[in-house]
């Protein structure tokens, strides 16, 4: 992290207190509201009502709803040659959903936490991004892989990652993590629509949170960052549940009279790197806040790409502010001391601007 | 082992796949050596010794019906319908290959005659197949899909997961093993509890399986057909363990010295094509036919060993196309 001392304060606000926080303006807005869990379900059934060849297969997806309920009411409405229940065999559901994807199908699988990517990593890594090259273009591969994804809440080393950076290094898939439930829904139809294989992140720590709820036909295309709140001073990127952590961070360095413009990246393939450069063409200062370990993490990525093409753009260093480079604890005081907080994103902001 | 007492196959079908198979040996021998004059880069894993299980089987398969490979899959791409040339071409890294010379030896596909892949990672593509029956049986065709897979395969995790998947989803998939009694340098045998790497491991999963020759391609045909005719029923997967041998070494000019000469001696006196000749003599076919198959396959493959030379080289454009849907590879704005 860019600031460890600050992030071991006793009064360090964690991942769950910044989406109450971003939670409690939301519900301050006229209109619908819906949780970010459900609008997973909600994306899925838009599709599923809409073309026939769209499939759902994974653990617990069915009658159980999935673990963390975000294929509710599915298995109700589509039955049981819509949505399939698999064995624990994260090989057979990426391996049956690449398959069903080359002969005609749209399928959804998921992979319940995005940690066990690892078991079946051959798909995502060596299958699904290499056949249409391999093959010079003879076969497509329309699939989504969902997965539960990120830390925050106390699920330990093996169920805690963010490891969005881990298919960020294999050329050939796109990457979507949306951080509000209107995003989940538009960009899920789009993740399905895509002829191209998609892993679609959801955040855990997201799931509880509310938004307001997306109109009848709401695409949002892969690529296209958004601006959460628009600023003068600095940039700060984001992407997921690190999204309401920098918007809460603006809004106390509000109080304190500084611009802070977030960017919501909501991909990082196709990677919307025009959204970042003309956001710094307009403050001049650039942070980038991510879960992933500073290690290998998907900031580096940003902050080469600015270096080199925005540099004459810059008035400070390109800082990042992410996960120290040590697996997950469980414990929350040990895990606050790892991945990014309100505190750690406000302190590093704080550092920037002073420079 | 099953042997073949009555089958449908006709004469002049015989002779069809005789030279069929005699085509794939021709191609496997031109492989090696222009693997050996330089022009085929990287590795080559030759399948001369295995044609039978490639043509019986595609002679049992319908055009629509889909088929995985591994990366000893020359045979299975020109048995399905690739055409020598594209398959030489794409060895030798020419602009003509089947896969634009983005794939290589160990890629070959032909996806429009439903040669849907040759795999590089052991075991991967079975469950790929279990999904292409899956999608077969969520549209209501009457498609089955087939994995072709070596005897390594029957140890990694992915071919019990398919299996298994299989199984309880009764998908129209037929798992064929070419168990060559090696994988790659180590007996089988040495590394597998159980006698029959594949067969021995479906009763585990309600699959039921059976040994075949698969040097004899009538075999082969009968049994893929009884196979394909239990998917296309909704009865489920069937797996075939086909016993045949390699006649090169695993990759490239690996000598297989690690085989015992009695043994190869024994399997060379079994080669496919031989047990075809003799079948076809007890049909009544006179041997000047199978020589006049013998003398077209040699010179198809002349003529395609000599147009691959002459192609042009892979383009270098090419090496930024086909990552994605659109045609292209952009990642960013």
């Amino acid at each position: 992290m860019a600031d460890m001392t600050s992030a071991a304060a006793d009064t360090d606000r964690g991942l769950i207190q910044a989406v109450t926080t971003v939670a409690a303006d939301t519900a301050r807005q006229p209109g619908p509201t819906v949780t970010y869990r459900e609008a997973v379900a909600e994306g899925l059934a838009r599709e599923l009502r809409r073309d026939p060849s769209v499939v759902c297969l994974g653990e617990d997806i069915g009658k159980a709803g999935g673990v963390f309920k975000t294929t509710q009411g599915l298995f109700e409405e589509f039955g049981p040659t819509r949505i399939w229940d698999t064995p624990i065999s994260e090989q057979a559901i990426l391996g049956l959903a690449m398959g069903a994807a080359m002969t005609g199908m749209r399928p959804v699988a998921e992979i319940m936490f995005s940690d066990f990517f690892a078991v079946c990593w051959d798909y995502l890594a060596n299958e699904m991004p290499k056949m249409r090259y391999m093959t010079g273009g003879q076969v497509t591969i329309p699939l989504v892989v969902r997965t539960a994804n990120g830390g925050g809440l106390g699920f330990g080393a093996q169920h805690s990652q963010a490891t969005e950076n881990w298919t960020l290094a294999i050329p050939g898939l796109k990457i979507a993590a949306p951080s509000n439930p209107a995003d989940v829904i538009g960009m899920m139809a789009s993740a399905i629509r895509s002829d191209d294989p998609v892993v679609f992140f959801e955040h855990k720590g997201l799931f509880a949170s509310k938004g307001p709820t997306a109109p009848d036909g709401h695409f949002v295309p892969l690529g296209e960052a958004a601006v959460a709140r628009s600023g003068t001073d600095i940039t700060v990127v984001s992407l997921a549940a690190t999204v309401p952590m920098a918007l809460v961070a603006a809004e106390v360095l509000a109080q304190e009279g500084a611009s802070v413009e977030v960017i919501d990246l909501r991909c990082l393939i196709p990677l919307d790197m025009a959204a970042v450069l003309a956001s710094l063409a307009r403050t001049s200062r650039l942070l980038i806040v991510e879960e992933n370990p500073y290690q290998g993490g998907w900031g580096g990525t940003v902050a080469s790409i600015a270096a080199d093409e925005g540099f004459e753009l810059l008035d400070a260093p390109i800082r990042r502010v992410a996960a120290a480079s040590v697996p997950l604890p469980f414990a929350d005081a040990l895990e606050r001391q790892v991945i990014p907080t309100v505190d750690s994103v406000t302190a590093a902001i704080r550092a920037l601007l002073a420079y | 082992m099953t042997a073949s007492t009555d089958t449908s196959i006709s004469a002049d079908q015989l002779l069809a796949l005789y030279e069929q198979m005699a085509v794939i040996r021709r191609t496997e021998k031109a492989a090696h050596d222009l693997f050996l004059a330089g022009l085929v880069k990287g590795t080559t894993h030759l399948a001369a010794g295995h044609e039978a299980v490639a043509v019986g089987a595609s002679a049992a398969l319908r055009p629509g019906d889909y088929v995985f490979a591994t990366y000893r899959g020359h045979h299975h791409a020109i048995a399905r319908g690739a055409t020598v040339e594209e398959c030489l071409a794409e060895l030798m890294s020419k602009a003509t290959g089947v896969c634009k010379a983005k794939g290589g030896s160990m890629h070959l596909t032909k996806a429009s005659a439903g040669m849907l892949g040759s795999y590089a990672i052991v075991g991967a593509h079975l469950p790929l197949a279990a999904g292409a029956a899956w999608s077969a049986k969520l549209r209501g065709s009457d498609q089955v899909a087939v994995a072709f897979f070596g005897d390594g395969a029957t140890n990694i995790g992915a071919f019990h997961e398919a299996l298994n998947i299989a199984a309880v989803w009764s998908l129209p998939v037929l798992f064929i093993c070419e168990n060559n009694l090696y994988m790659e340098y180590t007996p089988i045998g040495s590394v597998t509890a159980v006698a029959n790497p594949a067969a021995d491991r479906a009763p585990a999963y309600c699959i039921p399986a059976e040994v075949i020759d698969g040097n004899d391609v009538v075999v082969v045909a009968d049994a893929v057909s009884r196979a394909a005719a239990r998917a296309r029923a909704g009865i489920g997967p069937t797996l075939i363990e086909a016993r045949t041998y390699r006649h090169f070494g695993h990759s490239r000019t690996d000598p297989a010295t690690y085989r015992p000469p009695e043994e190869v001696a024994e399997w060379l006196g079994r080669d496919p094509l031989d047990i075809a000749m003799g079948r076809l003599a007890e049909l009544g076919v006179p041997v000047e036919r199978a020589i006049e198959a013998d003398d077209r396959a040699a010179q198809v493959v002349e003529a395609a060993v000599a147009a691959a030379r002459a192609a042009p080289g892979a383009d270098p454009a090419d090496a930024l196309t086909d990552v994605w849907a659109d045609g292209g590879s952009q990642w960013r704005t």
